[in-house]
Formats: structure tokens, sequence, C-alpha cells
């Protein structure tokens, strides 16, 4: 087992999300990239996008800019253009693998970088995924994290059979209807990962004694039933998987604001980390207000969460070419790109300045979403990273061997392990 | 065995089971090393893979066994995710099939065939699934489905769920993705992995967002002896597991289950019958004879043996001398188990008549408690010097007793290290065991067919392979 991270003097600071010149960087990975049609650029790669060299490569050229980690993206149902349902295109790229098993595979391959896959908790079991999360803290030594995500889409709903929901359109996300159904959804992600954090502790970390004298393999009193009862679901526990090296995988969910407030809840409840969608720095700060309100009532207020802002990025050294990319793309794709969060179209200079601005509204971080990978993710750890590097405001070498570590999260103790000794 | 000029050689079917969670595995042993640090199933993948074994095996358990409502301390606890870890290994191995253990009873169809196609993708068609099913509300309770499953329903969501799976393996052709870049067209056919599915258990439909992996679908394995699942194996599964100590036994075995395969419309080269294996290898049958006792002696301590009378006693006997005679108290015939989360326990289907049977067994031999267990327990199956083991296995292989065995080591993770540099070497000098990999998938290993492609309907399989009894 790893041993616990320790904070590297080379961080500026105790605190994670107190703010400083130094941010934190992650790309998310999504196919051939997030703008649709992205696939058919050049260094797109479009027919290897199901094989295991595909996803390794990504990682490793990730891992070479020194990023604290990427997050893989996931869903239970082919893409689409509709925001609930399926369509029928056959233009843009379908189909994806399993986001838990692509982080497991490239593990081996890499040895810095965090790995973070997108889990829905809607329709899968919060013991297989505990158990999942944790291997894959123990094929990466300590570098495992998830994105917890839940899906309204009727489609893959239908996949499982065992619950249905509403139609509706993206104009209908705040009728009472809707609004209940999310913060339904929402609830029981909260509750989806209380149990995941349970069982990842349910194990104390000495609980393995292989004591000879006794011939006793484990101490049983260091393993402790979780006895969850919730609304959604009972689990009993313990884990069949015994605690893993990072104590605590990372924790991390896309929250957007909505009247309900239940995805910012979310966050402040259960996450390390939340991605949040900021258009510019006055709406970083009222973001950040938001959420961290919503973590002091969770009575979180005194442990880290970091808050990293979302952006889709066509990067190109000269803005002009960034500009004409995109053009080129929308007009392959037939209509104008958008996004949920904001889209950057420029040089790494100004994208550097942006995130530096941001930074200072109070995101402690940056998971960039690169238009096409195969483009924009060199750009970002060719061009964006050496940028960032020159103005003292990232890394120049990996200063630890955890996703917890490289984000200046300590190793928690186990929550039964505390009160067991207590 | 000597050579026959009359019949040619069959080629021997080899895996290895990584040592888990049971009392073969001797985790006192100064060699053996972490069962969970990632670096043991590396090491125990290259191993098998050095050996140009067919695939590594993963067992599968989804609640921590307990004892008179105790969780069970004295064997290996804990292991990892079956997916994840058999993922993890594809990074470190060529050739090597990956073998997992998933359940059918807390799963659902489309995220098993999902993470089963996804794993055939990452390891470039290596997988392979052992399909088992779980019966109890103890497992249950860790499960959103909870609750208790009938016998007769557990075996038919088993079923289902296989054929299932099966129809979301075969919704994509695997000609749908064009990927023209200049055409901007990606898919051939909108509806790629459409699916409908309404049965007993499941009913469900949409697109599967998998497509069509390297072998189609995953090699499918199968446990279990009984007359149902010996059916159930002979119409659908790719390799079936037994479990016999004689060679007798063996070819009875597989004399029925080979029989049964040509009024399924299959031949004798579609089902490899693969028993699980144990084995001691020194560099004498004698040293080896006594390595064996010396390694029985410590998978049965004191403490052991009185936990494995209780499965037939089903009563507390921890006031007990493991060194001292057995019980002359009756065994508790009552409805309660003393030991919950464990297959084998089932075996007793008469515990009077056990318990009476080991006593004078016991009398007779002057035998203690520990004796009795030792003595009454789990041979290693083949015992000896590296010429002797190889002669056996090679002799149970050509008289039709097995088409190979899947070996189960006692010491993790080095516990293959002396079987692959030593009886392997002999087995490829009869020319028996390959010495290359010729093919790249597992499906050319062990010399099955890649499933036909182009299967688009949403009419269920035929009858397919239902599952049996969890490890």
């Amino acid at each position: 087992m790893s041993s616990s991270p320790s904070p590297s003097s080379a961080l500026p600071s105790s605190d994670p999300t107190a703010p400083s010149a130094a941010l934190h960087l992650a790309v998310a990975l999504d196919g051939a990239g997030w703008h649709p049609a992205a696939w058919r650029e050049p260094a797109a790669r479009p027919r290897e996008l199901f094989t295991a060299r595909y996803w390794a490569d990504l990682v490793t050229e990730a891992e070479r800019g020194l990023l604290d980690f990427v997050t893989i993206e996931d869903a239970l149902g082919l893409q689409s253009s509709h925001f609930t349902e399926p369509d029928e295109r056959t233009d843009q790229l379908r189909g994806r693998l399993d986001a838990v098993l692509i982080a497991a595979r490239v593990a081996p391959l890499t040895s810095h970088i965090g790995l973070v896959p997108t889990v829905v908790a809607t329709h899968t079991e919060p013991f297989h995924i505990s158990k999942a999360i944790a291997t894959l803290d123990y094929v990466s030594t300590g570098r495992a994290g998830l994105r917890v995500q839940v899906s309204a889409r009727r489609n893959e709903a239908a996949h499982f059979g065992r619950r249905t929901f509403p139609a509706f359109r993206f104009e209908d996300l705040e009728s009472p209807a809707v609004r209940e159904l999310a913060a339904d959804l929402f609830d029981e992600a909260a509750d989806y990962v209380e149990v995941v954090r349970r069982l990842w502790d349910s194990w104390d970390d000495d609980a393995e004694i292989r004591d000879v004298a006794t011939g006793r393999f484990i101490d049983r009193d260091k393993l402790h039933y979780i006895d969850f009862e919730g609304k959604y679901f009972s689990v009993k526990g313990p884990s069949i998987t015994p605690r893993p090296p990072q104590g605590q995988p990372v924790v991390s969910a896309l929250a957007h604001e909505t009247s309900t407030g239940a995805p910012f809840r979310l966050i402040g409840r259960s996450a390390d980390i939340g991605y949040v969608t900021p258009r510019d720095a006055r709406h970083a700060r009222a973001v950040v207000t938001a959420v961290r309100a919503e973590q002091d009532a969770a009575g979180r207020a005194d442990e880290p969460l970091h808050l990293f802002g979302d952006l889709v990025v066509f990067l190109d050294d000269d803005p002009a070419a960034a500009r004409a990319r995109r053009e080129r793309l929308d007009a392959l794709a037939g209509h104008p790109y958008t996004s949920d969060a904001r889209v950057f179209t420029g040089t790494p200079a100004q994208l550097a300045d942006l995130l530096q601005e941001l930074r200072q509204a109070g995101l402690t971080g940056f998971r960039l979403r690169p238009a096409v990978i195969g483009h924009d993710l060199p750009a970002i750890t060719r061009g964006l990273v050496p940028e960032l590097q020159r103005r003292g405001a990232f890394r120049h070498a990996y200063e630890a061997d955890t996703l917890r570590g490289l984000l200046g999260l300590a190793r928690p103790a186990g929550r039964y392990a505390a009160t067991a000794t207590a | 065995m000597s050579k026959s000029p009359d019949k040619p050689l069959k080629q021997i079917h080899l895996a290895a089971h990584f040592p888990g969670v049971n009392n073969t595995t001797v985790w006192s042993d100064p060699e053996a090393g972490s069962h969970i640090e990632f670096s043991s199933f590396a090491h125990f993948a290259r191993t098998a893979e050095r050996a140009k074994f067919d695939f590594l095996f993963l067992a599968e358990g989804l609640r921590l066994r307990e004892q008179g409502g105790k969780i069970y301390d004295l064997d290996v606890v804990g292991r990892p995710d079956t997916f994840a870890v058999l993922t993890a290994l594809a990074a470190v191995t060529e050739h090597l099939g990956l073998t997992g253990t998933i359940n059918s009873t807390f799963n659902e169809p489309y995220e098993v065939a999902r993470q089963f196609a996804s794993l055939d993708h990452l390891s470039g068609g290596r997988a392979a699934w052992n399909v088992v099913t779980s019966w109890d509300s103890f497992t249950g309770e860790n499960f959103r489905r909870g609750g208790f499953l009938p016998q007769e329903e557990r075996y038919s969501r088993a079923k289902e769920f296989l054929s299932t799976a099966g129809e979301l393996f075969d919704s994509w052709r695997g000609d749908e993705i064009v990927a023209d870049q200049e055409t901007g067209t990606f898919l051939r056919d909108a509806r790629a992995g459409s699916f409908v599915h309404q049965g007993q258990h499941f009913d469900i439909q949409g697109q599967f967002n998998v497509p069509r992996s390297p072998q189609g679908r995953p090699v499918i394995f199968q446990a279990g002896d009984s007359d149902e699942g010996r059916e159930f194996a002979a119409a659908g599964a790719d390799a079936i597991f037994s479990r016999y100590s004689t060679l007798d036994e063996g070819q009875a075995f597989y004399t029925d289950v080979k029989g049964r395969l040509a009024r399924h419309g299959r031949t004798h080269d579609q089902l490899l019958i693969l028993p699980a294996a144990t084995f001691v290898i020194a560099d004498t049958d004698a040293e080896a004879e006594e390595l064996s006792r010396e390694v029985r002696r410590k998978q049965v301590s004191g403490a052991t043996a009185i936990k494995h009378l209780e499965f037939v006693w089903n009563r507390d006997l921890s006031a007990y001398d493991p060194e001292g005679p057995l019980p002359d108290i009756d065994p508790d015939v009552g409805e309660h188990t003393i030991a919950r989360g464990r297959a084998q326990v089932r075996m007793y289907r008469d515990p009077l008549a056990t318990a009476r049977e080991w006593r004078e067994l016991a009398a007779a031999n002057k035998w203690s408690i520990r004796d009795l267990v030792i003595e009454t327990g789990n041979r290693q199956s083949f015992v000896g010097s590296p010429a002797t083991v190889a002669e056996t296995i090679n002799t149970f292989v050509q008289a039709d007793a097995s088409d190979g065995f899947i070996l189960v080591p006692h010491i993790t993770p080095g516990g293959l290290d002396a079987f692959a540099d030593t009886v392997v070497p002999l087995l490829q000098e009869r020319g028996v065991f390959r010495t290359e990999y010729e093919g790249t998938t597992l499906r050319d290993h062990l010399g099955l067919a890649h499933p036909d492609a182009g299967v688009r309907t949403s009419e269920p399989e035929p009858e397919s392979v239902p599952a049996s009894a969890g490890h």
C-alpha cells in the first residue's frame, strides 16, 4: 500500500482552496473531442476510439503536461444531439467504452496523473462502484477518483427497465415535474456517494494482521458494517475490497446553477472537487459563493473542497487560426457549437490570462474540455502549460505520487477506525 | 504416457486461478505476498503468460463470509473488483486470456454486457465470463435488488440474463463504423446496437452503446456438476469447470458432458472441460509427498479444523480441542446455518450421516479432529516431481478425462512460478503444449470459432447457458 501523501513544500499553501498564483489543471476526455465534428479533423483518429492505444496515448500526453488528472466521460446510452432522447444521426461519433475500465487499462502505463472516470449513480450499484474505484486506486497506486453523474435520459432508463422518466426538453428544466425529478436524482446521488465512501472506510487500514499464532488473517474488529439505510437503497457492508491506498479516492461532480440548488448541494455535501461553469469572473464569484454556502450548510466548512471551472477550448498560436478552426467545425456540424460551459477560442497566452483572472475569483483549478482532443490536448500540454509555468502559476514537476497529494488533500483516517479507538 | 503413432496427441489447455478466499491459500507462508496489491496480480499474470497459458481466472464473492454471526477471519479476506483488475492486467500482458466471474443475480444485463464488451476491446479480444448466480438474501443486503431469489427464479434469471447479454453483444454487426472523415459518415446505420428484449425477468430496449468487440462476445464459462448444469453447459457454454479426483470419475464426467453436445447441434471441440486442480512440486516424488503433507497441515490449522467441523455440525464447536476426538453430540439439523456466504457448506446434505461416518473414520484411524479434516479434505490434485506432474496431467488429457486444467497454486503470487519453469517445458517437449501463442484472442488459444457477426434480430437467442452455483 502506498504511503500517505505528504503535502510538498512546493505547494503554495496547506489550504488548497486559498487563492494563490498556482492553479490545478485537468482535462476532460470524451471521444474525439467536445465539438460534435471533432472526429473529422485530421488529428482525430476516429477509427481508433475503441482501442487501448488511443486512450493510453491521450493520458500519456496529459501526464507529459504534468496535469493533475484526466476525467473520462461516460453514459449508459449512445451520444445524442437531443437533450433527453436519442437521435438518428449518422454524421457524429457514436459509441463509447466503460470509463472505469478505460481508466484501469491506462493506470499501469502511467505513474503520476490522476484518473477520474465518470460513473452514473442513477442506474448502477454503489457496492460495485465502491470496489471498482478502490481497485482503480490499487492498480494506479493511489491515483483514483470518480466523477458522479445522474441521468434523466429516458432511453438510458429503458436499458435497465427498472424506472421511467418523463419526456422533457431543455426549456422544461424549471417546470415543477422536472425540478422534482432532478432533486430526487441528486438526492439519490448524494446517498450513493455516502455509501461508496462508507464502504471505502469499512476496512481499517491495518485490518489485515496475518497473525500466525492465532491463525487469524484479519482482525475482524477492524472491519465494519456500514448499515446504510436510505430512501433509495440500503447497503450492509463491509466492502469485499480492503481500504484503498488513498483511503478515500477523490469524489467529483459537475454542477450547474439551477433554481432548486440541487446540483450545488450535491457538491457541497459530497464532493472533493466540484466542476462549475462560470461565464466570467463576476459569475465565478457568485457561483463560488453559492457552492460555499451549500458546503457550510452541509457542515463541511472546514473541509477542503476544490472548485474547478470548466471551459471548452479551441487553442492555436494565432487567434485567427483558432476562430477559423471553430468556424470550419461548425460548418461541418451544420450549426454553431454551444455548450453548458464557456467556449474559449484563442491562444495559450490568452487562455492563461483568463484562467488567472478566474483563479482570482475563487476557483482553485480548471477542467479544460478540448474541442478536438488530437489538436487541443497537445496545445494544452505543450502551449498552455509552459505559458503558465513561465508565470509561476503551474508546477514544473509532479510533487506527489497520489491524486490527493497533487491536490493538496490529506489522506483521511477511516471514520470507523476513529470511533473504534476513541 | 508414450506417444502413440496411431492417434494424434491432444493439445493441453492450461489456465491459472489467482489464489483467493479459502483455506487452499496458505497466507502464513513467508513466501506469501499481498493478495490485493496490483503487483501481485501482475506477477501472477506475467508468469502465466510466460508459460503460454490460455487464461487467468478470477473468482468472486459479493459479501464477506460469516460464521457464527461473525466475519470469518481464518482465510484470506478481501479481493479487488473483477472488471477493474482484469482490464488493468490487459496493460501488462499481450496474449493471456482474462476470465472473470460475474454474478447474474446482483447485476443488470446492459451494464455487464457493456463491461465485458469494453474489456474485450481494451484487451484486444481476451475477455471471458464465468457466469454464476447468488441465491441468498445475505449477499442481497449489499444491493438495491436486496431480498431473496427463489432457487428456480435464480436459474431462470441467470438463463435470461445470459441470453439478453448475447442479444446486446450481437446488436452490432461489426461493420457499422465507417468514420469517413471526408464524407462525414460516422455510422453506416443509425440503428446500430438496437435491441428489444421482453422476458420474465428483463423488459428492456434501446441501443447498446459499445460497438462489436474483437471476439464478438466474450468466451462463456460455466461451473457446476449437476445434471441441470451439465445440460446448460452442453447447450451453449464454451467451457465447463468440474471437480473430480480420479481418472475414472473424470472420464465419466467428460463422456457424459461431451455426449450431450450432439443433441444441441454442437461438436466435441465446442465445449472444453477444464477442472480446477491444485499441485505440489518438488525435486523428487518423495520430497513432493513430504511437502504436500506440510502444506496440508498449514492449510488446516487447529482453528480451521474446528470451523470446518462446524459446517457439518452446524453448531458452535469452539470449546472442542482440535487435537482431540470428534464431538459426541449430533449436528443441529435446524433451519439456521452457522456459516453464510460459503457455497461448499451445502455439500453436506445429510449432516447426521456425515457425522456418524466421520466418527467411525476417526475412531478406526485414531484421528483427531484436525487429522480428520485434513484426511477427508481435498487433496492436492498433482503431487510429485516435474516429470511426474507433467506425465499425470498428460495422461488425464490424452485419456479424455479433461481437455486441460485450471491450476490453483497455494501461494500468492509466486505459486505458479515452479510449474511454469519446470512442468511446462516437459509438456512442450512432449509436443502436447504450445511453445508460442498462435493467435491473439482467447478464442484462438482455446480453438473456438469466433461467433458470426451480422446477427441482427430482436428474437431471443436459442436457449443459452444459465449459470450455476457460485464459488
